[in-house]
């Protein structure tokens, strides 16, 4: 149920509760972390960019985790990376969410066997919120994503933590 | 320009038993067998030497050639025993225009070459990675750490040897899917 759809009984205030706004203000601005890992990163951007327009959803990305909502955790994760995504992860206020993008972040793509260095799955180390499948996936993948993950904040409580 | 054939003679003519042999029948490059502790002064003849003026080292690589004998060790994993490490040396002369590859073959158990970092400067990485997936020490090398495993990854553990075995686990995260 959309914020809007509520009545208008005076000239210029709209009777809603707080749940909604609050859940309308925080779908509306994800902001990420400016971040990016292999060539996913690409589409990534390319979803950004003027053609896809991410910032149409409030999605626009921020230089420090300390300000950003949300994470895009586009393209393989290596060990060494891992490390750094998981202190990223910690210094992002709560609420905070996850999009894992493509089929490395996923479950470890192509190095599912030999990757000795690859992290098979980001959610081994944090909680992914939404999974979107491709290698890479296309832009509208990852919008579709977004929505996914716009449909989970619009519908979080409160009162328990989801 | 010289042809592999005529570099071979010089070398052999100015160093003797350092150069081991020579292999035409390759199918890429003719490759000259090099004393894994001697590379460095025929790396540098060959770069200041005037009819040869190989200036350019285009790649190094490390090679496990997996000759030993494969035997199991007390917990039963697969082991290589025995055999050699290599390292080839990709040379070009920008000014003379010909190529030549060298070969260095040192023992899998204490694989020691000589570095060749303050011949061509470019050695530097190529030999640290070198160092970093095969386990080859290459001495007189100023900053010889892992360049692309994490510093702190487990030492022994080279991921380019035919046995190399993956870790359960690195700083808590599982490896293995």
């Amino acid at each position: 149920m959309g914020l809007l759809d509520k009545e208008f009984s005076d000239g210029n205030i709209v009777v809603a509760n707080v749940e909604d706004l609050l859940n309308w203000a925080r779908l509306s601005s994800v902001w990420q972390l400016g971040f990016g890992l292999a060539c996913c990163a690409i589409e990534m951007m390319a979803t950004s960019a003027s053609h896809y327009d991410f910032d149409r959803f409030g999605l626009i990305p921020r230089n420090t985790p300390r300000q950003a909502d949300a994470i895009i955790i586009s393209g393989t994760v290596t060990l060494k990376m891992a490390i750094r995504i998981k202190r990223l992860y910690e210094q992002i206020p709560d609420p905070k969410y996850i999009i894992s993008m493509g089929s490395c972040a996923n479950c470890g793509g192509p190095y599912w066997e030999h990757g000795y260095h690859v992290l098979k799955g980001v959610d081994r180390i944090i909680p992914v919120d939404v999974y979107v499948p491709g290698c890479p996936p296309r832009p509208e993948a990852l919008l579709e994503g977004l929505l996914k993950l716009q449909e989970k904040i619009r519908n979080e409580s409160l009162r328990k933590k989801s | 320009m010289k042809k592999a054939e005529e570099i071979f003679e010089i070398l052999k003519n100015e160093f003797g038993d350092i150069i081991l042999s020579f292999d035409k029948d390759t199918p890429t490059e003719p490759i000259i067998s090099i004393e894994p502790l001697k590379i460095h002064i025929v790396s540098k003849f060959l770069r200041d030497n005037a009819e040869l003026q190989f200036d350019s080292l285009m790649c190094l690589s490390g090679v496990d050639d997996a000759n030993g004998k494969k035997v199991k060790d007390a917990d039963g994993i697969d082991i290589i025993e025995g055999g050699t490490l290599s390292v080839y040396y990709h040379l070009y002369s920008t000014v003379l225009r010909h190529k030549i590859t060298l070969k260095v073959s040192a023992p899998r158990e204490d694989a020691k070459v000589e570095s060749v970092e303050n011949i061509w400067k470019c050695a530097d990485w190529h030999e640290r990675e070198a160092y970093d997936m095969l386990g080859i020490i290459f001495l007189n090398h100023p900053d010889l750490r892992r360049i692309l495993m994490p510093y702190d990854w487990f030492e022994d553990s080279f991921p380019l040897r035919k046995d190399f075995k993956v870790p359960e686990f690195y700083q808590g995260m599982k490896i293995p899917y």
